[in-house]
């Protein structure tokens, strides 16, 4: 499958979500037939375009879209939560 | 005057160990916005729970780990650490560094963080706690441009490489660790800084089975230095350390009088496998039974020394105990030679990351999944021959099994005809 036709498709999935943030493992459904190899080389070309963004908590990385759940600004106690 | 009384964290003073409250109390005095910090750390020790929000977005553009972010559920009674984020720091190869570069983290975290350290956090990296998010990207551009330094690991990615300081300083060092954590290292660049994993992996690298940056407790894959051929034996050494000449374990734990050295008692009859025996003159080794533990050479180093066929052993599996319990590593490949570019170390890393990620559960550890799925998957997953070594207890319950396939008659022989010549 073509890159940009992968990246299509993972934003498609990822905007659908009922979840905010999601485990790199869950974006392989939005292509099963893929390996994580191919996946993830998609998402880092959309972390590098800011479609998505990363979310840690040290111990854990999560993918959310960006400006979708929690912001920086929310995090920084500047909006109510 | 402190901002807040702590009379929570004043107990943490008063013990015989070097107290974190002190330090930071020290440094609250160049940097006021600690009192802060004191004044939520003490209000969790009080309320029993942390006042840190359960990570963030923050980060460096591109870069999927070596900032943790860390902001306070009450920015408005503690605005000093409203955010504090952590930025874990690449760590040189066997710790070492120069006054000169220490200086320059340490003037740069002065000016650009709360100049609070931890050195080093367990996977090794520096970790410098307490930063703003618009101090992030200048951090970062000091570190890379001014001191050659990267970001360490974090999140679901590979974790920084660490090592012993192998061949540089210590003769029981079997392999170059130095060298194979770098190019660990440098090869797995996008490992290290762009999330896919299931959770976190971690590779140590140790010189020898004394395994001084707990390879086999702490990490996913343990590479550890190790001898094909015969312990080296000095006969004339032995003889030095059995009449007192040499001082056992190179004059170490000399603070009390253990008494006269006592070569059967303190090493042939602690040797775990009992391949060496002392007939009053001589020492003898079994070194076929030899498991490599390193006691004996320990104890004499000055008489024994490990072989010359030198390599590493390949372990995989071990964690600490964080969501399930700790686990030590398995041996998967006994050795291996470590030469060049250490490509047959990188095939058996890449074989087991591929199959991790296919198979791992979301935050489950490689020996977690191995525990789950069983050797048995994993040897076949990655071509592995099962061998003696994995085996970990007497053989009661080797998790080697036969595929159909390799039984003559496969699953369907005559069971009536077998119990004939076999009867029970």
């Amino acid at each position: 499958m073509d890159i940009e036709e992968l990246k299509k498709k993972i934003m498609e999935w990822a905007e659908k979500s009922t979840k905010p943030k999601f485990y790199f493992k869950d974006i392989g459904k939005a292509a099963p037939e893929l390996g994580p190899r191919e996946i993830k080389k998609a998402v880092t070309a959309l972390v590098q375009e800011q479609k998505l963004e990363y979310w840690s908590s040290g111990s854990t990385t999560m993918y959310g879209v960006k400006g979708k759940g929690i912001t920086e600004e929310a995090q920084m106690g500047t909006h109510e939560e | 005057m402190a901002k807040f009384k702590t009379p929570f964290l004043d107990e943490l003073e008063k013990g015989p160990w070097p107290s974190f409250v002190t330090d930071i109390k020290r440094q609250a005095k160049t940097k006021p916005e600690l009192e802060d910090l004191l004044g939520q750390v003490e209000l969790s020790y009080k309320d029993k729970e942390t006042h840190w929000k359960h990570g963030g977005i923050v980060g460096v553009f591109g870069y999927g780990g070596g900032v943790i972010g860390r902001y306070s559920d009450m920015p408005k009674e503690f605005p000093g650490v409203a955010h504090f984020h952590t930025v874990r720091v690449n760590q040189t190869g066997g710790f070492y560094y120069s006054t000169e570069y220490l200086g320059k983290i340490m003037d740069m975290w002065e000016r650009r963080g709360s100049g609070l350290t931890n050195m080093h956090g367990s996977t090794g990296d520096m970790v410098l706690l307490g930063t703003t998010t618009d101090q992030l990207e200048e951090i970062f551009w000091e570190l890379t441009h001014d001191m050659q330094t990267d970001l360490g690991g974090s999140g679901g990615n590979l974790r920084t490489p660490s090592c012993c300081l192998g061949m540089s300083r210590c003769e029981y060092s079997c392999i170059d660790a130095q060298a194979i954590c770098q190019e660990m290292t440098m090869h797995y660049q996008d490992e290290l800084h762009r999330p896919a994993f299931p959770y976190k992996f971690k590779i140590k690298v140790s010189g020898c089975a004394n395994d001084c940056v707990a390879a086999i407790a702490r990490s996913d894959c343990a590479i550890i230095g190790t001898w094909k051929d015969n312990i080296r034996i000095d006969k004339s050494a032995v003889a030095a350390y059995v009449n007192g000449e040499l001082k056992s374990n190179a004059g170490a734990h000399a603070g009390r009088d253990w008494g006269k050295f006592d070569i059967v008692k303190e090493v042939v009859n602690l040797c775990p496998t009992g391949c060496m025996s002392y007939d009053g003159k001589e020492l003898t080794i079994d070194d076929k039974e030899c498991t490599r533990c390193m006691h004996c050479i320990n104890t004499m180093p000055r008489a024994l020394r490990p072989g010359v066929d030198k390599g590493a052993t390949l372990l995989c599996g071990a964690k600490a105990p964080i969501l399930e319990g700790q686990r030590l590593a398995t041996v998967i490949v006994p050795f291996v030679k470590t030469e060049g570019t250490f490509e047959e170390i990188k095939e058996v890393i890449n074989k087991l990351l591929d199959w991790w990620m296919e198979h791992g559960k979301n935050r489950e550890r490689i020996g977690e999944l191995i525990g789950r799925m069983g050797m048995r998957e994993m040897l076949k997953a990655t071509g592995l021959p099962p061998v003696p070594q994995m085996v970990k207890e007497p053989r009661s319950n080797p998790y080697i099994f036969w595929e159909e396939s390799e039984v003559p008659g496969g699953w369907t022989r005559d069971l009536a005809a077998f119990r004939k010549k076999h009867p029970l």
